[in-house]
């Protein structure tokens, strides 16, 4: 179902996780937007970028979070580059939302074209669920369509999204077409006035 | 009703608000370059869609193309040949103008929408890269976009946005002559953090701003980004005018007239408010220099590495960063020893950085052992750097002197500073970022030039 992801949810407690460490520029080898989670974190992930050796103590090397649907992290999460890459990459890997109190906000509306849930809640809480996760499973269900964070014997945790950005990960909407036929007419009127007003443009 | 210069530049783009509260914004135009651009071209010609205004979108080879002198291979990526084959084609196919690896307008995509007078002042402007705030600096409205908001744009000439809060960073006082714009700006993220302007417009204002140059400001609209901001901008003044003026694809004749006159409007009214404003004060700051691996973690040449602190997140952040840095609380920051010093990239690489970074070096070497390189931001700085003769202070004072492009700004395999500690005129130094295992510190081009000398992170002052 789309906008509900439920899984087990990894920690990753550190701000500022760039989109440069979400995937390196060097992994994003192919003009595609597919195949991608190999490269997700390669700097942290991997011992040796080329043979892939993994460094044991990375958290989504741990058997545990093996396969994680959900990442934890602090703020700022995906700062930095634009690149669409880090979502696809995330995505590719198999993470489905993410958890933090603050996105960049590139990488936040990148997530909603793609499916992804950039849940941000209160840095306190995000620290309490990230310290439960270090500890010991941590089984999460993300629900856009109630807008909660669900665990298990626990109150939800309410957050918002974007209204625009909820509808279109709940409906899988295609911006262009909804533009166009939303839109096309007013964009029409725009640009034939603005021939007027800014002709050097 | 007054209104601040971003409510000016949203107001005349602003085609429709949608139910959910977003506004759709006319785009002015599109630019592209090899690395993130091509998929959206692919995406639209695969769906068959038309681009709506072709004449309004550019496309660069600037990310991954071999730099080295000479450009004596098509990338320094491996596996790169690929991205630049793929946007020739997709250009070609999608009847956009293209500027490619050898043609004379070729550069960093920011540094060459100014220079062709393909940013203006009033325009939107959007790309697939982060750093497209940098021509807030000409007083437009820029800002970098994901690959399928570029397809959006492309294909509608909108986007669709959530309003940004108005924000106005105000800089009191007088700076040190040595005091550049990155220093400005880098001063203003350490003090308000990476995610100070999170979600808003910054409007840069004060005595210090208007004083900048054109290349000033948008060295210092660069970073807004990392400050965490939507955008930056500045008010352009006459001398912006006088820059677009004569430009290739700026207005002429009676179009400019009018350009002109609508120009002169862009500023923030007298009593407009500003949903936040900051304050940044001048007086007695020193050129700035990165420790750590975010821009927030940036002290003075003449301070120290500070302790741990804040909330938690940001305390387990600098303690990452002290131990990525190889650093201790406490190290003064002047006197590191370095192994790479770095002018390039679309925050300082225009002739302006070019000629603050000779002026220290000449006369003078690098210092053995270090690896030294200069990446002119387009074709065009470097034609008009080697116009002046400064390649020739460069080269003997050591420095590489190398073809234009993004190049060591970040690494995509190839050539970098992996291991090293480099001081560069670059915009981010997070881990890795120009090579494995890297430790980058930001400084301005003049702070570089004297580290370099000096072999050790240098106080620019005490080498003019
Ligand atoms: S110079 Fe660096 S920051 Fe600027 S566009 Fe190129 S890679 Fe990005």
């Amino acid at each position: 179902m789309r906008g509900v992801v439920s899984g087990v949810a990894a920690p990753l407690m550190r701000p500022n996780v760039d989109t440069d460490a979400i995937i390196p520029s060097r992994e994003m080898k192919r003009v595609s937007r597919e195949g991608l989670g190999e490269g997700l974190f390669a700097n942290w992930r991997y011992s040796d970028l080329a043979t892939r050796e993994e460094k044991p103590d990375f958290v989504l090397n741990r058997a545990l979070f093996r396969n994680a649907k959900i990442l934890i992290s602090a703020e700022n999460f995906g700062c930095g580059s634009s690149r669409e890459h880090a979502v696809w990459a995330l995505a590719d890997w198999g993470i489905g939302a993410v958890i933090a109190p603050s996105f960049g906000e590139i990488f936040q509306a990148n997530c909603a074209q793609n499916g992804i849930m950039a849940v941000v809640l209160p840095a306190d809480d995000v620290a309490a669920l990230g310290a439960v996760a270090q500890e010991r499973e941590l089984r999460l269900t993300v629900d856009l369509t109630t807008c909660e964070v669900q665990r298990l014997d626990e109150e939800p945790l309410r957050f918002s999204m974007k209204p625009r950005e909820r509808e279109m990960i709940l409906k899988g909407l295609d911006p262009i077409a909804l533009t166009l036929s939303e839109h096309g007419a007013a964009i029409e009127a725009f640009e034939q006035s603005d021939r007027t007003a800014r002709p050097w443009t | 009703m007054p209104s601040t210069l971003f409510e000016k530049l949203w107001a005349a783009h602003e085609v429709a608000r949608t139910d959910d509260g977003q506004s759709l914004i006319a785009i002015d135009r599109v630019f592209l370059h090899e690395r993130t651009g091509t998929l959206a071209l692919q995406a639209l010609e695969k769906a068959g869609r038309a681009i709506r205004h072709p004449e309004r979108a550019f496309c660069v080879m600037d990310h991954i193309v071999d730099t080295r002198p000479g450009r004596p291979g098509l990338t320094r990526m491996p596996g790169g040949a690929e991205f630049i084959t793929a946007t020739r084609e997709a250009a070609l196919q999608a009847g956009i103008r293209l500027f490619d690896i050898d043609d004379s307008r070729q550069g960093i995509v920011h540094v060459i929408s100014p220079e062709l007078g393909i940013a203006l002042p009033g325009l939107t402007l959007v790309c697939p890269d982060s750093h497209t705030c940098t021509v807030g600096g000409l007083g437009a409205l820029a800002w970098g976009i994901g690959t399928t908001q570029a397809e959006h744009a492309l294909a509608t000439g909108t986007l669709r946005v959530d309003k940004p809060a108005a924000m106005r960073v105000r800089f009191t006082g007088r700076p040190d002559p040595a005091v550049t714009a990155k220093d400005l700006i880098l001063a203003v993220i350490a003090q308000h953090s990476a995610v100070g302007g999170l979600g808003c417009a910054v409007e840069f204002a004060g005595d210090a701003i208007d004083a900048l140059s054109v290349e000033g400001r948008m060295t210092l609209c660069n970073m807004a980004i990392e400050f965490g901001a939507w955008t930056g901008m500045v008010a352009p003044n006459e001398e912006v005018f006088e820059y677009v003026s004569g430009r290739e694809f700026s207005p002429r004749g009676a179009l400019w007239d009018r350009a002109l006159a609508a120009w002169r409007e862009l500023k923030t009214d007298e009593d407009a408010s500003f949903d936040r404003e900051l304050e940044l004060d001048c007086e007695g700051l020193a050129p700035q220099v990165s420790w750590g691996t975010s821009p927030e973690h940036t002290v003075g040449i003449d301070g120290v590495v500070p302790e741990p602190g804040g909330a938690s997140g940001r305390r387990e952040g600098m303690r990452r960063a002290l131990d990525y840095m190889g650093l201790a609380p406490g190290r003064r920051v002047e006197g590191l020893e370095i192994g790479a010093a770095f002018i390039g990239s679309c925050t300082n690489a225009r002739l302006s950085d070019l000629r603050a970074a000779a002026g220290i070096l000449d006369g003078r070497r690098v210092a053995d052992g270090v690896k030294a390189i200069c990446v002119p931001g387009s074709t065009a700085v470097r034609a008009a750097a080697e116009a002046e003769g400064l390649h020739r202070v460069f080269e003997s004072a050591g420095f590489e002197w190398q073809e234009s492009g993004c190049a060591m700004c970040f690494y995509a395999g190839g050539d970098g500073f992996g291991g090293m500690r480099a001081v560069s005129s670059t915009n981010r130094n997070f881990e890795n970022r120009q090579g494995p295992g890297a430790r980058t510190h930001l400084a301005s081009p003049a702070t570089v030039a004297a580290s370099a000398v000096a072999g050790r992170l240098t106080d620019p002052r005490k080498l003019v």
